[in-house]
């Protein structure tokens, strides 16, 4: 579990994190949607014990992360975009210089190379390696050593959509194996395909929390439907204003091609909370 | 001690493949092995390219290759990496000193021995260049702590490696130079190589390569409180 009670942090005089309080259950994918420069990245920071805070309190799995000891870091797996790859040393030599830091078993290396589809390449220098082999291989990094607690800062940023895709399917993966995923995005879907609870941050500041669903629903103001007939003719039906009969006359005609509920998306929850954009 | 001994594995295969770094550790030992076997002039004093490319070698080999991989870590982010999989700061040092002094008493040891000298004479100066190595790697390592790349770095080792290196060679020919080198350690290491194993440390000499110890250990402590190895 991670637990944050009303945790602060400033860089000078600029406040970076007012006030953060939250919850990361067990087994769960917890995700950080805000913009660049909300304060994500600092907080995986604080929590993986890089940076220092002034005031409220921070603990993972039940470690003060003011006071992490090596075993404590040794339950944690990181990948942020700025710890970088021995450019060059292979794949494997790469792994081997963190497992033997961790005196972890070789035989890990293999494994968790095949796992992010690395393993034709373990013998491949870094610097011939793709943005997106490097990701996977910073994220073998982050798992080599089977932690915890997986810290991952905008794991899938630049990448393509394929890249991507495996990346979360190694994340679900990683979650039924119990593990807890922290991951910071500002991605909407991302969020929304991966994240068991989000919390969205906004300069420095919680402005709200939830599963993506939960989080949808509270602000669906409009409660609408959309209906597209046969020939083409979109239509929005508000839920208490004759949405029912209206449905029932296009499907007796039969011209009802689609029908979709209209509650609004993540960016759209974003942007009405905060006035910003969540890609900005 | 498992993580020192991750580094320095890890230093010996990135060094392979890593250029800049080793040519640090080739040159000088190759130069001296060319000059010493190609050019013989008569009433030329024994062992005296070895003598002289040596003191060259321990003021430049060592603080290059020193700064130039620790500004390479940071730089590149490695560094943080380490730190997060909770290297300490003494491993991580003691793992590339460890490693730099290798190597360079390596080279030592072949261009010593490739021109011809042995016995005590050979043990006396493997251990002042020992010595020496150990003073340049910390004052290699305060500069890779100082510097917050491998560009700052660069123009911070540039200017220590030719004092260190130059003054000895041209305080040979300009007594005023020579007078300023006398208080560089590597002048000192030149007069004890010189001297050979049967001459007698002066207690100036003595004071003086203490003193120039003292200050770059300080040096280190200073630029390490300062700026640490991953400080933000």
């Amino acid at each position: 579990m991670i637990e944050v009670t009303n945790l602060s942090k400033s860089f000078g005089t600029k406040k970076v994190l007012d006030g953060i309080s939250m919850t990361v259950r067990d087994g769960e994918i917890f995700g950080l949607l805000g913009p660049s420069g909300a304060g994500k990245t600092t907080l995986i920071r604080v929590l993986t014990g890089q940076l220092k805070f002034e005031s409220g309190e921070a603990s993972v799995m039940g470690a003060d992360v003011r006071k992490l000891s090596g075993e404590d870091k040794k339950q944690f797996g990181i990948m942020m975009d700025d710890l970088g790859l021995y450019e060059r040393l292979t794949a494997y030599q790469n792994l081997k210089v963190f497992t033997d830091i961790y005196g972890v078993s070789v035989d890990a290396i293999g494994k968790v190379l095949a796992e992010v589809k690395l393993d034709q390449d373990a013998k491949k220098e870094v610097s011939k390696f793709s943005k997106g082999m490097k990701e996977r291989l910073r994220l073998a990094r982050a798992l080599v050593t089977h932690p915890k607690v997986l810290f991952l800062d905008e794991p899938t940023s630049g990448l393509d959509p394929q890249t991507a895709k495996e990346i979360h399917e190694i994340i679900r993966n990683r979650k039924e194996a119990g593990c807890i995923i922290f991951l910071t995005t500002h991605n909407m879907t991302e969020a929304e395909k991966l994240c068991d609870h989000l919390v969205l941050l906004n300069e420095g500041k919680i402005v709200e929390s939830g599963s993506p669903r939960e989080l949808c629903l509270r602000y669906d103001h409009q409660k609408r439907i959309e209906i597209t007939t046969t020939d083409g003719e979109k239509e929005q039906l508000p839920f208490a204003g004759g949405a029912v009969e209206r449905i029932e006359q296009v499907l007796k005609e039969g011209r009802l091609l689609t029908i979709h509920s209209q509650e609004p998306n993540l960016e759209t929850v974003f942007m009405e909370l905060t006035g910003r954009k969540l890609e900005a | 001690m498992r993580e020192a001994k991750a580094i320095l594995q890890k230093q010996m295969i990135d060094t392979r493949k890593n250029r800049a770094v080793l040519i640090q550790f080739i040159l000088f030992p190759l130069i001296t092995i060319v000059m010493s076997n190609a050019v013989n002039i008569q009433d030329m004093p024994e062992h005296f390219y070895l003598k002289l490319f040596s003191v060259m070698y321990l003021a430049m080999a060592p603080i290059s290759s020193m700064s130039a991989i620790i500004s390479e870590e940071k730089e590149k982010g490695t560094l943080r990496a380490l730190m997060m999989s909770n290297v300490s700061p003494v491993s991580y040092l003691l793992g590339v000193g460890i490693y730099d002094l290798a190597a360079c008493m390596l080279g030592a040891t072949l261009m010593s021995r490739i021109c011809g000298m042995n016995g005590e004479e050979w043990r006396y100066y493997l251990a002042l260049m020992a010595i020496g190595f150990l003073i340049s790697i910390f004052l290699g390592a305060a500069i890779g702590v100082l510097a917050k790349n491998q560009m700052a770095a660069t123009s911070l080792q540039v200017p220590a490696m030719c004092i260190l290196s130059f003054l000895p060679m041209i305080g040979q020919f300009n007594d005023t130079v020579a007078k300023v080198a006398k208080y560089f350690y590597t002048e000192q290491f030149y007069q004890l190589l010189n001297n050979g194993i049967h001459g007698k440390m002066s207690t100036e000499s003595m004071v003086i390569l203490a003193c120039n110890a003292i200050i770059v250990l300080g040096v280190f402590i200073l630029a390490y409180k300062k700026r640490g190895l991953n400080r933000e």
